[in-house]
């Protein structure tokens, strides 16, 4: 499959390495796509570019930072202060966390409601899963690392949640720690995570772009692919048409980052980090707060809890709940049963969809709160909610819903929906 | 908050998320939000007035500076507020600035250079601590990106104290009643009144006044990139906004066979 040039260079490499061959089957005229892919389409390249950006810009940043708990507030306020646009590479970098979370969160939600993990793609959706769960981590570490009070007394929270589990508990905290307290040792080994893990993650993405092209990119109208007439090329076509989404998302991101830099952080992270005074309110970054609802909606009063409470406390069923509130994501693909594929033709799962994302939203209010009052009823019906979803409405209304009737091929539905233009 | 209309459902979803960051804010039970300022500043445009931020460097100087410290800051940091270099080795050589060890391993005074850091009025934490009834007095450097509604706080705060506490609050001895402060209770005596500081270029030196130069002068040295931060975000934001127009226009041009 190796390609001819003109140019003898590019020749003599090609028949070497097939590098151009290669590329021009992974993003360019060599790569078939579904024509009829929408705009939620983008994010899967535009979260590709983010990862680029926050690798780059991180390297920088580190060039330049201390990890010693007497020093890296302020070598972070050197960065801001003293080098030479350190301040706009470091809030490319804060900023670019919260992007990468809205990007893939969308990107995460388009691959449900089209359902984009069904099969073939079952392994293509779980390896996201897991890119989901290594930026979780990357993103709770690298908060730690400009050792403020938020980044402390978080790093303090999750990392003492640990000691829920029975027996090695405590001695798993104090590894994650070095020690016995979030001190230096925690700062340091943190810091060394939070460089390794996005090399991991772009190694995951490789391998889930590996599966993304076995089968190709799943469609709006979710059936097969059924031959040429359904595909076009990913170059031009959708290089120009994910140039363009990019370019539209980065006046967004770059928006935040020059006119509210600050719109995602929380102010108690200027102030350094201070063991003996903890903060009125600790809340994790917006990205983690549905997570930190589920968790704390365990209580010894929530219903959820009854059946297994006599044999675990209250807060381990909170952190088993909020990790599998990520891990059952992975069972997605047999939860559902349904052979339809898009919520198009699916009226009664899409509704499901929306309160779904709804729920999301109100777990994300409900974890910026204080937990008193209503707050706690409405996060533990919201946490119910969550896992209902997963867990009953997703295998029932896959298995009783009547779906609509679904097109013959992608090109006979684009041929249908442009037959009555052609009549004007 | 200031709040942008966005059109696109990418933009209403990122609305929301500010939605729950913000909602995040409150922690101070029944402390009121303070009132928002109209700061030379706050808008998209906004630079900070230079005069009232030297000013406000005075105010910090003569007044503040007594128990507050400003350890991230450089003298040669103040030519961000107009200083010349001369105005700034002549501040910087009124203090004395503790050096060495010398070659004889003593430590010693000297005056101060552009290159050193603000002089804290305490040698160390504890040093603060213990003048101030156990609690040191918090640092400035980023007191206005370490509050929420910064700026808008720091002006309520310094200009809301009461001298008649509400009924139902008690003020305990070594307190004072503020309106802004969280609980209410503030061990900082009011620090500003009516001629606390003799401006040298005829602004009348009211405590309002006072509290606005300090706050500006605060909220540039919390964020002194910020004019430069604005502006070149103008220019980035059109170089987007023509790009893009210009990718949509390949794209349409791309796909014209398609549609």
């Amino acid at each position: 499959m190796s390609k001819q040039f003109k140019n003898p260079v590019l020749n003599w490499i090609e028949y070497r390495l097939p590098i151009f061959s290669f590329l021009d089957d992974s993003v360019g005229s060599g790569y078939p796509t579904p024509k009829n892919i929408n705009y939620w389409w983008n994010f899967g390249s535009i979260a590709g570019f983010i990862l680029v950006v926050m690798i780059a810009s991180g390297i920088v940043l580190a060039m330049h930072y201390t990890a010693h708990v007497d020093y890296a507030f302020n070598s972070i306020e050197r960065i801001m202060r003293d080098v030479n646009y350190g301040w706009l590479i470091r809030y490319i970098h804060m900023n670019g966390g919260s992007m990468f979370f809205i990007v893939v969160y969308i990107h995460l939600f388009r691959g449900m409601y089209y359902g984009s993990y069904k099969a073939p793609r079952e392994l293509l959706w779980m390896i996201g899963v897991f890119i989901l769960l290594a930026m979780m981590a990357t993103a709770f570490m690298g908060y730690v690392l400009p050792w403020g009070q938020m980044s402390f007394w978080g790093a303090t929270v999750i990392t003492n949640l640990f000691s829920a589990i029975p027996i090695v508990g405590d001695s798993i905290v104090t590894l994650l720690w070095g020690g016995f307290s979030v001190d230096n040792p925690t700062l340091n080994r943190f810091f060394s995570l939070h460089y390794l893990l996005p090399f991991i993650i772009v190694g995951l993405v490789f391998i889930h772009l590996w599966a993304l092209h076995e089968h190709k990119s799943n469609n709006p109208l979710g059936v097969d692919i059924k031959g040429e007439q359904d595909l076009i090329p990913f170059h031009p076509y959708f290089t120009s048409k994910d140039l363009y989404g990019l370019s539209a998302f980065m006046i967004f991101f770059m928006a935040i980052v020059f006119f509210a830099p600050n719109l995602f952080g929380e102010p108690d992270n200027y102030i350094p980090a201070n063991p003996l005074a903890t903060p009125p309110h600790i809340v994790p970054e917006w990205y983690f707060l549905p997570y930190y609802a589920i968790l704390r909606a365990f209580t010894k009063d929530f219903f959820l809890y009854w059946p297994v409470a006599w044999l675990i406390t209250a807060k381990l069923a909170g952190v088993i709940a909020m990790f599998a509130s990520i891990l059952l994501l992975l069972l997605m693909p047999w939860l559902d049963g349904s052979k339809v594929r898009s919520s198009k033709f699916r009226p009664i799962y899409a509704m499901a969809f929306w309160i779904f994302i709804l729920d999301c939203l109100v777990l994300g209010y409900v974890g910026g709160k204080p937990a008193e009052g209503a707050f706690i009823v409405i996060g533990q019906i919201a946490t119910a909610y969550y896992f209902a979803h997963l867990l009953v409405v997703i295998p029932l209304v896959s298995r009783l819903e009547r779906p609509r009737p679904i097109p013959e091929s992608i090109s006979a539905a684009v041929l249908a929906a442009r037959a009555p233009q052609a009549g004007e | 908050m200031t709040m942008i209309n966005f059109k696109t459902p990418l933009a209403a979803l990122a609305v929301l998320t500010m939605a729950l960051t913000s909602s995040s804010a409150f922690s101070a039970g029944d402390t009121p939000k303070p009132p928002k300022h109209d700061w030379s500043f706050s808008n998209v445009f906004g630079t900070f007035d230079k005069a009232a931020a030297q000013r406000g460097f005075q105010v910090y100087k003569e007044v503040c500076s007594a128990c507050h410290s400003m350890e991230l800051l450089s003298y040669r940091h103040l030519s961000g507020i107009g200083f010349s270099e001369e105005e700034i080795k002549a501040i910087a050589a009124t203090v004395d600035v503790t050096d060495g060890p010398n070659d004889e391993g003593e430590m010693f005074e000297r005056p101060g250079t552009p290159a050193d850091r603000f002089v804290s009025p305490f040698p160390n934490k504890k040093a603060a601590a213990a003048s101030n009834n156990g609690k040191a007095p918090p640092d400035l450097s980023l007191m206005t990106k370490a509050r929420f509604n910064g700026s808008d706080y720091v002006y309520a705060l310094l200009t809301g104290y009461k001298d008649v506490a509400p009924a139902h609050i008690e003020v305990p001895e070594g307190g004072n009643y503020n309106a802004y402060f969280p609980g209410h209770i503030i061990a900082m005596a009011p620090p500003l009144s009516d001629d606390s500081v003799e401006y040298t270029d005829g602004t009348k030196a009211t405590l309002a006044q006072h509290a606005e130069d300090v706050t500006t002068f605060l909220s540039w040295a919390a964020e002194p990139e910020m004019e430069a931060r604005k502006s070149l975000g103008v220019k980035v934001l059109l170089f987007l906004l023509i790009l893009t127009g210009m990718l949509y226009a390949v794209k349409r041009e791309v796909w014209k066979d398609q549609h």
